[in-house]
């Protein structure tokens, strides 16, 4: 069988669509990130947004699914992630990437990739890069 | 410009448990909406990539982990956030963390006057005394509120 993870493979895309206030909240809790600008429509209006936003570790929550999804849980050994614009309930969020480059290094073989997370405007929300491991037979 | 306490960068501070817990692990990974088996599995759970950010709650205030600055929550921005792995953390693992604020550097902004830059770093130690991650984050404070 020929290798997966090789340099240009496409990370199969990861969808969340309708993001809810409930997704918020649930994060807010899950996280215990309680800024009150994503959870609390009067707070987020009187900082000037038209509503609460989705925490930006949110939506790097997908996107590191969109990955381990492909290189495997437990094998990613970096992720970085830099937040362009932001989500906003009711939102598409589409996940995905392609992997940059496979070498030796620490004794494994590791791939390196570029994601991102782009809503259905067009808009990049977030873009990111990873290191991971390639595991037995990947 | 935020307050800053230049005697405080760079240095660690105190240290603060954090008990990696089943429950918590597929609270959050059902938060980001994650149905891999070695989230939900009853005897060590594997902790999902970012599931570090729970440190929030074993801290009275996230700001704890940037104690060189004081910060305004209406003109904060989070620019990048960094988790390098080094070991697995499973459900049941007992760490131990400490936060120092690397850096704050100013920048001029396009649209919101001078935006200054904090980088902020937390160190990850096992009950075996390894090292199993780093989180670094980028916060950005804004001149004046946010607007899109």
């Amino acid at each position: 069988m020929s290798e997966r993870l090789v340099e240009g493979a496409v990370i199969p895309p990861f969808v969340v669509e309708n993001l809810s206030r409930t997704d918020l909240v649930r994060y807010a809790g899950a996280s215990g990130d309680f800024n009150p600008i994503h959870h609390d429509e009067h707070f987020a209006q009187a900082a000037g947004n038209p509503t609460v936003f989705g925490h930006g570790m949110l939506t790097a929550g997908f996107v590191a699914r969109c990955i381990t999804d492909f290189v495997g849980a437990g094998n990613l050994r970096r992720y970085k992630v830099r937040f362009a614009t932001r989500v906003w309930p009711g939102d598409t969020i589409t996940c995905g990437g392609r992997l940059t480059r496979r070498y030796e290094e620490a004794g494994e073989t590791r791939v390196d990739g570029e994601v991102t997370a782009t809503t259905q405007r067009g808009e990049t929300a977030v873009t990111g890069t990873f290191t991971a491991a390639v595991p037995a037979g990947g | 410009m935020p307050a800053i306490d230049r005697e405080l960068l760079g240095v660690w501070g105190p240290a603060n448990t954090m008990r990696i817990e089943t429950g918590k692990i597929r609270e959050f990974a059902r938060a980001v909406k994650d149905p891999n088996q070695v989230y939900v599995t009853d005897e060590g759970a594997l902790a999902p990539p970012t599931f570090l950010m729970t440190i929030a709650h074993w801290m009275r205030d996230l700001g704890e982990t940037r104690s060189a600055v004081k910060l305004d929550y209406r003109r904060l921005l989070h620019g990048e956030q960094e988790f390098e792995y080094l070991a697995p953390i499973r459900a049941g693992d007992v760490l131990t963390f400490r936060s120092r604020t690397k850096d704050v550097f100013e920048k001029q902004g396009r649209r919101g006057g001078t935006m200054t830059f904090i980088i902020g770093e937390t160190e990850f130690c096992n009950q075996r005394g390894e090292v199993v991650a780093y989180m670094r984050n980028t916060a950005i404070e804004t001149a004046d509120v946010v607007k899109e």
